[in-house]
């Protein structure tokens, strides 16, 4: 294989060589989040903005860090790191279950982890690295998902213990993802979708907890509970729709500054935003994530091998997770959830997870611009 | 796609999956992806535009009416004034806090806390309790007004823990001489459930806000009220304050100038002193009143922060009803002080008032013997003799000449058993008894008896303080004077002469000689050279004699003391009347009417008077009102039932004991009444000559008076 080849040649790729395209849209994103933050922390940049931008250049240089990874390493790596954040998510359960009481994080002095967030991109790589090896006529057969359905069902499950059933769902969205690229085949998919509308009362009776079943009724009929659950949403869409065009300003959000709109730093920046920006705000943010994740698939789609592909693919797939459910709970088409915004929100876990995402697709990137441009099929 | 079990048949050989297929697939998904997320992006744009656009107006409005709080200020109360401008009832700038029952989120525990911070009385945090749980969950409770600034502050800085408490400032009302007006005025409170919902006005239910609950303050609450301003205020989420966005300011309601004399209304009050009982005084020539005082009251200022469960246990069992305006409904016989009114009748019915009647102590019609007060007689009696020594047989003889029904008229033109165009929320007219009255109320004939009880006030003849005012301004005046009590209503009744001049100063003259000569009631000349009070007792038996002789046993056996004056009599300028329930006989009441009228002409003489009293009764109305409150609650403050929760229902309960009470001697009208001695003829002013003359017919034992016979038909 020509990486093998390529490896002796390795040196740092002047600046220039750099995804721009990737970069340039991210750091705009990264730093109006920090706008956003400044004005959700009282036009200040005390809590919130600084904070912000110093955990984004420490996990750029983390990003860096993994962009730099070697593919056979990586490849070595995968498993036992997979496993190492199944033990961490174990750890959590303990722990727990030792304190009384949910927990969803381990404390290792200054720093809080939570494993779950770190599961989502190591499930992504398991999968991948799990299809690149499966031989390619064992698609299709009960081998090709019964390991993968093993790897992705064995954090959910813990995950789910903690309980947190919107990040389980993530995971569960990336390692579905790099199946389905995979090439199983469809007819799989489709009866598992059937399968899985005809088990949603089932769930929703039997699995969910209280509070779960709360934000699906809300998310259904907002009006049913304007003072409980339905207000965060209600008031999130008042933010969004106040704002108009324009917005009202940068710092002239009444809606956040009055602690109207919940969470207005978290979940919900992005009302923040809106009512400040209005729907130009809105669109760049949504024209900056439409360039990222465009860049994704266009990684995905260079890749030199079945592994980077799959690997890449997913990445983008679960960057693209956190976007669409927060945009739509917060403009109020999906149930409450806590899954923040991707480098806008405040927040390490999530931000550590998507720059973990964009380690790997720069990674990719790097790996693809090595090798000559794939031109024999592999 | 590939459906294994639809590809049975001739397709036998199966494809190879490849590492290119492999690849191929990988990128038509990749792209079926791509586009589910590219149209997930286009949806949320969508979906954003159409929020920011096409309903950015709605979401706008609900921003602001999210962000910007109307509150509204109730209005300052309009004043209401004394003749001379001063506030009887005014505002006072103060701190209050308010509940909201409905937006508490643990009551009792709220209400104990805040008990806690403002240190109030228990008694006052079981009340606070009690309405909260019997209000409807809309009306604001009041907790505490008139804060100072450190208990205020110390509360509002605490407000995030206290969901439901509305700390303020504001106005509340003021009444600067309590409870010498708490009849007159009435009271405010906030508005009930009931009232709310007859007039679901906002304004209603803003704490803060009171209407008027009784009297005056109820009457003039169109006028009160005023116009209630608004405040827009930014607040936060959790209720904060921002800041205030723009004002309007409040108009306050217009004042009511009243033609009370405040002074006076609160010299009166405080001269009942320990009575039970109410002085009237009208200004004779526009027929002003000038004084409605009725005691024991309470406390209007402390009414007006709700009624309180122990203050009205307290007023309730007090036997001399201190919730019942008795210059209003206080029916009392009006005893001797008809007797005036009487002679008019005698002369308009062509009665020669230098014509004598001898009275022997008694008088006899038929078999029966009607008995004058004075047992040993007052000999030879003229009109005004009789008048200002009060003889019961002069009237008994004259009135069975004439009959009852031209009383009966005489009595009504002076206003016994009349409505007055006044602007109180009730008043009871009382009774005069005629035989047409008699027949149709108990179904009975009228008698004799009837006749000789109604003459000198007694059987069922009944009339309120008021109404002796009245009748005590007409006689002196002559004139048909209707009372008024605001400013603003025009004085009436002047144009008509209703009674001849001449018979109009033959009485005042025996009027003056009952004060000023031999009458019964020498101790109540005015300390004043040069100015003559007219007047004349009356003695109002309750009970007859053989369960009480009036003077002494239980409280509410005794006789009523009644006076009727005007003053100076022969230029009459005041006019007015003072009765005083149980007090044992008219020596209860004349000395009362002496002091006010002092105080009227010479203020600094009247007070000294009060002052040396008041020493003896243990301070000023107020003063003892709060003592007694204060011992009360001491003993039984911890046992006191609840208080109605409705004020209407107070009010009607003290109503319908007034009207009870009023029928108390019904009992005894049916039988002649033995009427009992005035109150002290023997204390007649050293100089008096005419003293000797009474003793001077015991000679004649009860003989039938000439006139007696054709008295007989009166019925």
């Amino acid at each position: 294989m020509n990486t093998l080849a390529q490896r002796s040649g390795i040196v740092p790729e002047p600046i220039a060589r750099q995804p721009w395209e990737m970069l340039v849209p991210l750091v705009l994103l990264t730093c109006f989040g920090g706008l956003v933050l400044y004005s959700a922390g009282g036009g200040a940049m005390e809590p919130f903005a600084l904070s912000h931008f110093i955990r984004f250049g420490v996990f750029a240089v983390m990003t860096a860090i993994i962009a730099s990874l070697p593919r056979d390493a990586v490849q070595l790596l995968t498993y036992p790191a997979y496993l190492v954040v199944l033990l961490l998510l174990l750890a959590v359960e303990i722990v727990g279950q030792v304190g009384g009481g949910s927990q969803r994080w381990l404390e290792a002095g200054p720093i809080r982890i939570q494993p779950s967030e770190i599961m989502k991109p190591a499930v992504v790589l398991a999968m991948a690295r799990f299809y690149a090896t499966l031989p390619a006529g064992m698609i299709g057969s009960w081998r090709s998902v019964l390991p993968a359905g093993m790897l992705i069902a064995l954090p959910i499950g813990l995950v789910l213990m903690q309980p947190d059933l919107g990040t389980s769902v993530a995971i569960a969205f990336g390692g579905v993802v790099v199946m389905f690229l995979a090439g199983l085949p469809m007819w799989w998919f489709l009866s598992a979708m059937g399968a899985g509308i005809a088990a949603l009362p089932l769930i929703y009776f039997f699995a969910l907890h209280d509070y779960q079943r709360a934000r699906v009724t809300t998310f259904l009929d907002p009006e049913s509970d304007p003072l409980g659950a339905g207000y965060h949403i209600a008031q999130s869409k008042i933010a969004i729709g106040s704002g108009g065009i324009f917005g009202k300003g940068f710092n002239n959000g009444t809606q956040s500054h009055l602690d109207y709109l919940p969470e207005p730093h978290t979940d919900f920046v992005f009302a923040t935003m809106a009512e400040e920006w209005g729907l130009m705000g809105g669109l760049f943010v949504l024209g900056m994530y439409a360039l990222i994740l465009r860049w994704g698939w266009k990684v995905a789609a260079e890749a030199q091998d079945r592994f980077s592909a799959l690997l890449a693919a997913g990445a983008t797939a679960t960057i693209f997770f956190y976007i669409a459910i927060n945009l739509l709970m917060v403009m109020g088409m999906a149930p409450a959830k806590g899954i923040p915004l991707p480098w806008m929100s405040h927040g390490g876990s999530s931000m550590m997870t998507n720059m973990i995402c964009i380690g790997l697709l720069m990674m990719v990137n790097r790996w693809n611009r090595m090798a000559p441009r794939r031109g024999l099929a592999s | 796609m590939k459906i294994p079990f639809l590809q049975r048949g001739p397709q036998k050989p199966v494809r190879m999956i490849s590492a290119s297929l492999l690849r191929s697939t990988f990128e038509r998904r990749a792209v079926l992806i791509g586009a589910v997320q590219g149209g997930i992006g286009v949806l949320l744009a969508l979906r954003l535009g159409y929020l920011s656009v096409a309903e950015n107006e709605k979401y706008r409005l609900e921003s602001e009416s999210n962000r910007v709080n109307l509150t509204l200020i109730p209005p300052r109360r309009g004043w209401i004034l004394d003749r001379d401008g001063a506030p009887l009832a005014s505002n006072r700038a103060d701190f209050r806090v308010d509940l909201i029952p409905e937006r508490l989120v643990d009551p009792q525990a709220t209400i104990d806390r805040l008990g806690e911070l403002l240190s109030l009385e228990p008694a006052r945090i079981a009340d606070i309790k009690d309405k909260v749980a019997t209000s409807r969950g809309f009306a604001p409770v009041e907790v505490a007004s008139g804060l100072r600034y450190e208990e205020f502050a110390a509360l509002s800085v605490r407000m995030p823990e206290f969901p439901g408490v509305v700390p303020q400032r504001g106005f509340s009302r003021l009444y600067p001489t309590a409870s010498s007006v708490g009849h007159l005025i009435g009271y405010v409170g906030p508005a009930s459930g009931e009232e709310y919902d007859k007039d679901p006005n906002p304004l209603l239910i803003t704490p803060g806000y009171k209407i008027g609950k009784d009297g005056l303050e109820k009457q003039f609450e169109k006028e009160l009220r005023g116009v209630p301003g608004a405040r827009r205020v930014e607040v936060t989420a959790g209720g904060r304050i921002v800041r205030d966005l723009d004002t309007r300011e409040d108009v306050q309601g217009q004042p009511v100038k009243l033609t009370i004399d405040g002074p006076l209304q609160d010299y009166a009050a405080r001269r009942i002193g320990l009575e039970s009982g109410s002085v009237v005084v009208m200004d004779c020539r526009t027929g002003d009143l000038l004084c409605m005082a009725s005691m024991p009251s309470f406390d209007p200022n402390s009414f007006s922060d709700g009624i309180g469960g122990v203050e009205y246990a307290m007023l309730r069992d007090d036997e001399r009803v201190p919730l019942r305006n008795k210059v209003l409904k206080g029916l009392y016989p009006p005893g001797s002080t008809v007797k005036p009114m009487v002679s008019m009748a005698l002369m308009q019915a062509g009665v020669d008032p230098e014509e004598t009647v001898n009275c022997g102590g008694g008088l006899r019609v038929g078999n029966r013997v009607f008995g004058c007060w004075n047992r040993r007689g007052h000999g030879s009696t003229n009109m005004a003799k009789a008048i200002y020594q009060s003889c019961d047989v002069y009237f008994y003889s004259m009135a069975q000449r004439i009959g009852m029904d031209p009383i009966a008229a005489m009595a009504r033109r002076y206003g016994m058993g009349q409505e007055f165009p006044l602007p109180v929320t009730s008043q009871f007219f009382g009774t005069v008894p005629d035989p047409a009255w008699k027949m149709k109320k108990w179904g009975r004939e009228w008698q004799t008896f009837d006749t000789v009880n109604a003459t000198i006030g007694q059987g069922y003849m009944l009339s309120s303080p008021l109404q002796l005012a009245v009748m005590a301004s007409r006689l002196a005046t002559g004139h048909h004077v209707m009372p008024r009590l605001t400013l603003d209503t025009k004085p009436k009744g002047f144009n008509d002469i209703d009674f001849p001049l001449d018979q109009v100063e033959y009485v005042r003259k025996a009027m003056s000689d009952v004060v000023n000569g031999p009458g019964t009631a020498g101790r109540a000349r005015l300390p004043i050279e040069g100015t003559l009070m007219a007047g004349k007792t009356g003695t109002a038996q309750v009970v007859s004699l053989s369960i009480s002789n009036g003077k002494s046993g239980p409280w509410k056996y005794r006789d009523h003391g009644l006076f009727i004056f005007f003053a100076p009599y022969d230029n009459p300028r005041y006019a007015g009347a003072v009765v005083i329930e149980h007090g044992g006989g008219s020596g209860a009441a004349y000395p009362i009417a002496r002091d006010v009228m002092t105080f009227l002409f010479d203020p600094a003489k009247g007070l000294e008077a009060l002052a040396a009293l008041e020493a003896g009764w243990g301070g000023t109305a107020q003063q003892r009102l709060e003592a007694r409150y204060a011992a009360y609650a001491a003993e039984r403050g911890a046992s006191v039932s609840r208080p109605p929760r409705r004020d209407e229902e107070i009010l009607d309960r003290v109503d319908a004991e007034a009207r009870r009470d009023a029928a108390q001697t019904d009992a005894i009208a049916n039988e002649a009444i033995a009427p009992r001695p005035e109150a002290n003829p023997s204390a007649i002013p050293p100089g008096a000559a005419a003293a000797p003359a009474a003793p001077a017919a015991p000679a004649a034992p009860p003989s039938p008076a000439p006139s007696a016979a054709p008295a007989e038909t009166a019925t």
